[in-house]
């Protein structure tokens, strides 16, 4: 079993649901990062996505934009990501991380050569926004191989028969985008998931978690309750952003154990 | 389709390796229904012959072809051709593309258009059909382009469209279109994104072409017609690549006809500083929606691009382009900023053409193989804009300030 599916299995068990918060590797440097995830973990994370920086980040909005491009200016690379993974595994047995990015410094750095050295620096899973199951079928199967998964993405436009086959391609979790637009909006349409996440649920056949502009510690349980697990990025990198540097990961900790506190309100069978 | 051969994209929007529909899973239904919507319509007289109908009544189509007799006399070889997309309203090939997606969106329900633009000539093409046919438009532009093209603003302006400064990365096209994107993808079912060159997420490379194929169909009935037969080569300038892939695409089947896509060399190849993957043999990757010729890092972070024209000043290329390099189909050539400004200044001088600077680099490859070939040779120029929105720039550099 990976570690993402043992996370969720224990998470399950105990009624719990799974807070998945995300930073961009070497925001705003380097020597940051393992640091902040470690710093995410004592505030009660269970998997952590890792943003791989890249100079045209297409689904972001402004606030991650910004994070990617202080990586960039750091000299922040995805072989520079996979040291930090290798970094932060030496102390973590246990928390997955996944890494969230586009697909061209995956491409530059080769399928295979990325596949075994993420493998070998402890990656769980990776989340490529610009490929779609219908892309990437010879990189999925690398993954697979290698053991990892490759969580793919639904949206709000995403029709009921595509559900199955995107789970189908994919491994880990359904990573589902809550609104039409990028990362860090803010105009969640929580009727609407109400009725597309016990659907999406039923047909995936694996954990939904839920992400793109979740911004407090209500709008996270509200989520919480429809879903597996709540992603939250752009706040935290506001957080990041706002704190001086060597504030900035406690600053991280208190919010991520203030979202954590809201998760474990909700009630086991709240969702059944 | 006058070659049997050559069918491509394929079903799923593919060149050989390039190509294809590399998006955010909330712009693939959008992509699907543009699809369906297009194979709808390519297959159905009324949409072909409005299409056609408007551009012969609204762009003044056909655009001729015109002997530069003067210019090719003084260069001493082959006779030099101009097709004249710069005579088109509006002022380039631009809107050839964008009446067929206005009509694309408006049977599709879709009551807002955004597009992106890098010299302005798209988003003032835009502007224009979005004004002809009652649609809402935003038109994304780099901040450092909207300082070159300030009167092309205007103009976008003039003919009610929003136009939004991007602040991002290099504040150029790359970014307009990554704008663009952002866009679509927040206003997905209200908008229609008419991407302005063969490049994005299939089927956009497709529709571009087809629509500007209406560039080169032309050519095939006007040069015999002008000049008794087809031409030897034919050159277009390559930034995305619409001009050449509407002027090549016709040719294809043509197989003793060369075809030479010409690159921004900008401050010369070796500088690093230009805008021509295809040239430079730049790493394949993944921008945009596609899989194409990129200029990268080596970490695959895509590095700015340096060109005098901004309509060229781009760091990937069409995903057809790709696959003619690799198939041997057509020949990948850079011209220089300097060169290019000295072609645009022939053509002034010796023909009475003001180029746009884009243009003006086919241009410029035309004047370098002219003398080498002989006078029995004939050289089909396209001749993509006019260059009125570009004498600030060329003004600049001979140190005139308006």
């Amino acid at each position: 079993m990976s570690r993402i599916q043992s996370v969720f299995q224990s998470l399950q068990a105990a009624g719990r649901k799974a807070l998945i918060p995300f930073i961009t590797a070497g925001d705003p440097d380097g020597e940051l990062t393992v640091p902040f995830m470690r710093a995410l973990v004592a505030g009660g994370a269970d998997i952590i996505e890792l943003g791989v920086p890249f100079s045209d980040p297409m689904a972001d909005g402004p606030t991650i934009q910004r994070a990617s491009e202080r990586a960039l200016a750091g000299g922040m690379s995805l072989s520079r990501v996979l040291d930090i993974v290798r970094e932060f595994r030496a102390g973590d047995a246990t928390t997955p991380v996944v890494l969230m990015g586009y697909a061209n410094p995956i491409e530059a750095m080769g399928h295979a050569a990325f596949t075994a050295a993420a493998r070998e620096a402890g990656v769980d899973g990776v989340l490529v926004v610009d490929y779609p199951p219908e892309e990437c079928a010879e990189f999925t199967a690398g993954l697979r191989a290698a053991g990892l998964d490759q969580i793919f993405m639904l949206a709000p436009t995403s029709p009921e028969q595509r559900f199955r086959d995107v789970a189908q391609a994919g491994g880990g979790y359904i990573y589902y985008v809550s609104l039409k637009g990028v990362t860090g909006a803010a105009n969640i349409d929580f009727d609407e998931l109400g009725r597309r996440i016990p659907r999406i649920r039923a047909a995936v056949g694996m954990p939904v978690s839920v992400g793109f502009g979740i911004r407090d510690a209500a709008s996270a349980k509200k989520i919480g309750a429809l879903a597996d697990a709540v992603v939250i990025g752009s706040r935290i990198v506001e957080e990041i952003e706002a704190s001086p540097r060597e504030r900035a990961a406690a600053q991280v900790e208190t919010f991520v154990r203030g979202i954590r506190r809201a998760l474990d309100e909700i009630t086991i069978g709240a969702t059944a | 389709m006058t070659d049997m051969h050559y069918s491509l994209p394929d079903a799923r929007g593919h060149f050989g390796p390039y190509g294809g529909v590399f998006v955010a899973e909330t712009l693939m239904p959008a992509l699907a229904e543009l699809r369906a919507a297009y194979e709808a319509s390519r297959a159905e007289p009324a949409f072909i012959a409005e299409f056609e109908s408007e551009l012969k009544h609204y762009v003044g189509r056909p655009s001729p072809v015109y002997y530069a007799r003067r210019l090719s006399e003084h260069l001493g070889g082959a006779r030099i051709v101009l097709k004249r997309e710069d005579l088109n309203h509006t002022g380039a090939h631009k809107v050839n593309n964008c009446i067929g997606q206005a009509l694309l969106a408006r049977r599709m329900g879709k009551p807002r258009v955004i597009a992106e633009t890098g010299a302005g000539q798209h988003g003032v093409a835009t502007a224009t059909v979005a004004a002809r046919y009652g649609f809402k438009c935003v038109v994304y532009m780099g901040s450092e382009d909207i300082g070159r093209q300030a009167a092309n603003v205007y103009r976008m302006k003039l003919l009610g469209a929003t136009v939004v400064p991007v602040e991002s990365g290099s504040k150029t096209l790359k970014d307009a279109m990554n704008e663009a994107m952002r866009d679509w993808v927040t206003n997905v079912s209200d908008t229609f994104y008419i991407i302005g060159t063969v490049a994005g997420p299939h089927p956009y490379p497709m529709i571009v072409r087809d629509f500007q194929t209406v560039i080169g169909k032309e050519c095939l009935a006007q040069m015999p017609e002008a000049f008794g037969r087809q031409p030897d080569a034919v050159i277009a300038c390559v930034g995305g690549g619409s001009n050449a892939m509407g002027i090549f695409h016709p040719y294809i089947a043509h197989e003793n006809v060369r075809l030479i896509g010409v690159e921004a060399a900008g401050e010369g190849i070796a500088s690093g500083r230009h805008a021509a993957p295809l040239t430079a043999n730049a790493k394949t990757g993944v921008l945009h929606g596609n899989r194409t010729y990129l200029m990268q890092d080596e970490n695959g972070q895509i590095v700015e691009t340096h060109s005098i024209s901004a309509g060229l000043d781009y760091p990937g290329v069409g995903p057809e382009h790709a696959w003619l390099k690799d198939s041997g189909r057509a020949e990948y050539v850079a011209a220089t900023d300097g060169e290019a400004l000295e072609a645009f200044h022939a053509l002034c001088r010796f023909e009475g053409i003001i180029p746009a600077l884009e243009s003006s680099h086919a241009v410029a490859h035309a004047m370098k193989i002219a003398p080498t070939l002989g006078r029995d040779k004939l050289l089909l120029v396209n001749l993509s804009g006019r260059g009125d929105k570009d004498i600030h720039t060329v003004g600049e550099r001979s140190g005139i300030r308006f």
